[in-house]
């Protein structure tokens, strides 16, 4: 039987046929291509993927270039946006840009396609520069980069402050087939500039889905992003998440991943420091139940002296879902007076449920602040009887020392409309009336 | 209003509690006085219903319903009110969120709406006064970093907004200061009525000086071994524990 990367590399020929062959990004892909041949699909051999198995989705028959499929009506989806704010939006249907849902610009910055950027002469100095620069070449990213057609392409030049958030959505209705799709997205913040980012999966269909998506994101010198990636998709959607951030002197990223749907979601999310005086900031609220996965592996890579990086993740297990925090901290000998925090907390709620998680700081400087800590445990039972005192339900009780205890993470979302959105989504998720703001 | 008979609890196999009768009327003020050890915070765990200790004999009632059939916050909707020793820590919850929602878990339990917005602020606002506290305090996580006159106090802010039936204050008056407790003391008072009772659990007679107790009882080895009014405290107060002990043998 053909398995899913014979049926990969098989259509590559396919796919070729509508790109242009004779440029350097094609011949990244080419590269890209081999690499992917040679390393194949992730196995549990591999110690990064040791508690995650992709086995369950390789059997499945995608559709690697899936038709649109249905048409979408806004009122359908209008949903999964963040609609009650003016936004930029950069809207993909199966892959396949959708002019209809989205709102794009050009003017003094570009909120665009991936697609124009590969191949109109005007983006070509900042493909040559950027395009698969931060990317490692692993067997996933490699797969996407091969692929690399369509996605989100942001460019915000020096000194410019972009007003309103950015939404990437990327929609699958694949009503008759198992879904692939390799969205490739490319974000660069110049000089002093800054730009808030929401990003988004989201399956319309019964059908299995697997998206493996990989976003490139360059802060030049005292540049500001603030990602946000709202991860509730179908249970039957799987999602490969590659985000791979280089940052230069005195910028400042966060990343904040919230992930309470989906089947199997691995997010590698990676930070290069090239610079000093750079803060990073990695943090998360897991949710989970069933059989639901979520792999979280960060990787802090401090090369200079004087940065900061601060990781804060939370999970909340349930039934029989399985969690993965696997946390890598990087100093090189020249990054004297890093300051690395790393924390993970996590709650079984079941006997069920599993966590694995390992800190993982390797550290060649002797002049460091780093720590590390983790947690694994219940609710806190006097606690319990404190609300129960108050006349607060048992169910309400748990749910509320749930949410207290992810609610932290919150605190540094900075768009009032994803906070609120996102404290309406954990409070569906743990059953409990929030009958309160935040 | 409270109605002890018999009582035995134990934990872990333990005795703690052996046979104690206590009866409290509307409008009273009862002090629970007694060594460490005696069973004080125990009895107070178990009106409120605590898990972990198991009754074994004898029944506890408030106007007539039996509490070892309730759970935790049935025993709150029906009017108990315990302010802990130790109040536990909530990051992530607000004071005013964590009232509003007690007080509104609590009328939809009696089938009530929520409280309207407007009324629950002035509600705060009247009794935050009462008890002096500064509003930054209520948007704080619940007790988190506060000090131990400030839980102290905010237990009795909550009392002040939940108007229990039945209020026990269990050791309210450790870790306060003069003024604190002054002030604790005369929220107290001021919530004091005579449809409700009070029973105040301490160590010391300090607090009594300012709420003035209708029966003291002393309990001794999980029973009530004598009951006085308010002088009792005094002479505890200068004669220690020991010759009630020796009354005892």
């Amino acid at each position: 039987m053909e398995t899913l990367k014979d049926k990969i590399l098989s259509s590559y020929v396919a796919f070729e046929n509508n790109m242009n062959i004779n440029s350097a990004v094609h011949d990244i892909r080419s590269k890209a291509l081999e690499n992917f041949e040679k390393l194949g699909f992730p196995t549990k051999k591999l110690e990064a993927w040791k508690y995650t198995s992709l086995n369950s989705l390789l059997k499945n028959d995608y559709s690697l270039f899936p038709d649109r499929g249905r048409s979408i009506e806004l009122a359908d989806v209008k949903k999964y946006f963040i609609h009650d704010i003016d936004t930029y939006k950069v809207v993909f249907i199966d892959g396949k840009y959708s002019s209809f849902l989205s709102e794009t610009t050009h003017d003094n910055f570009d909120v665009c396609l991936m697609s124009s950027a590969l191949t109109k002469p005007k983006y070509k100095a900042i493909i040559e520069n950027y395009f698969n620069k931060a990317a490692k070449q692993d067997n996933l990213t490699s797969l996407n980069t091969a692929f690399a057609s369509e996605g989100a392409y942001i460019y915000i030049p020096k000194n410019i402050e972009v007003q309103k958030p950015i939404q990437i959505i990327n929609f699958t209705t694949g009503s008759e087939a198992a879904t692939m799709i390799q969205p490739r997205n490319l974000i660069v913040v110049e000089d002093n500039a800054h730009v808030q980012i929401i990003e988004r999966h989201q399956s319309l269909t019964t059908n299995e889905v697997l998206s493996n998506v990989v976003t490139e994101v360059f802060a030049a010198r005292n540049a500001t992003i603030d990602y946000y990636k709202i991860q509730n998709d179908e249970l039957n959607a799987s999602l490969v998440d590659n985000t791979y951030i280089k940052q230069e002197t005195n910028s400042e990223v966060a990343v904040h991943t919230f992930s309470f749907g989906g089947n199997i979601t691995r997010n590698n999310l990676n930070f290069f420091q090239n610079g000093e005086h750079i803060n990073s900031i990695l943090k998360g609220i897991t949710i989970i139940e069933g059989k639901q996965h979520v792999d979280h592996h960060t990787l802090v890579h401090h090369i200079e002296p004087n940065c900061e990086s601060h990781q804060d993740y939370k999970g909340i297990f349930n039934e029989r879902s399985t969690g993965v925090f696997n946390g890598k901290v990087v100093v090189e000998k020249e990054a004297q007076k890093t300051n690395a925090y790393q924390q993970n907390n996590n709650v079984l709620i079941s006997d069920k449920a599993t966590i694995n998680a390992k800190p993982q700081l390797e550290i060649f400087a002797d002049d460091v602040r780093c720590s590390h800590g983790c947690t694994i445990g219940q609710l806190d039972d006097d606690a319990l009887f404190y609300m129960q005192q108050r006349g607060i339900s048992e169910k309400q009780g748990r749910g509320l020392l749930m949410f207290a205890f992810a609610n932290t993470v919150l605190e540094s979302v900075r768009i009032p409309e994803v906070k609120s959105r996102i404290t309406k989504l954990i409070a569906n998720k743990l059953n409990v009336n929030i009958g309160f703001e935040v | 209003m409270l109605k002890i008979q018999n009582l035995h609890a134990e934990i872990e196999e333990k005795a703690i509690l052996k046979g104690l009768n206590l009866s409290v009327n509307a409008g009273e003020v009862h002090a629970i006085m007694g060594p460490n050890g005696a069973g004080k915070s125990t009895l107070a765990n178990i009106i409120a219903g605590k898990e972990e200790y198991e009754v074994t004999q004898g029944s506890i009632e408030l106007n007539n319903e039996d509490l070892n059939e309730l759970a935790p916050e049935e025993r709150a909707h029906a009017g108990v009110f315990l302010s802990f020793q130790y109040p536990v820590e909530i990051p992530g919850v607000s004071v005013t969120n964590f009232i509003k929602t007690a007080i509104n878990e609590t009328r939809k339990a009696k089938g009530l709406e929520d409280m309207p917005a407007k009324d629950m602020l002035k509600k705060i606002r009247e009794k935050s006064e009462l008890l002096e506290i500064d509003r930054k305090f209520l948007s704080r996580s619940l007790n988190e970093g506060f000090s131990g006159g400030e839980k102290k106090r905010n237990e009795i802010f909550q009392m002040a907004m939940l108007e229990p039936k039945l209020a026990i204050l269990d050791e309210t008056d450790s870790g306060l200061d003069i003024d604190a407790l002054k002030v604790v003391a005369n929220g107290v008072n001021k919530l004091k009525s005579k449809d409700n009772a009070v029973i105040l659990i301490t160590h010391y007679q300090r607090l009594l000086d300012y709420i003035v107790p209708d029966y003291v009882h002393v309990l001794h080895d999980g029973k009530i071994v004598k009951t006085g009014d308010a002088s009792l405290a005094k002479e505890l107060e200068a004669k220690g524990y020991d010759w009630i002990k020796k009354e005892l043998v």
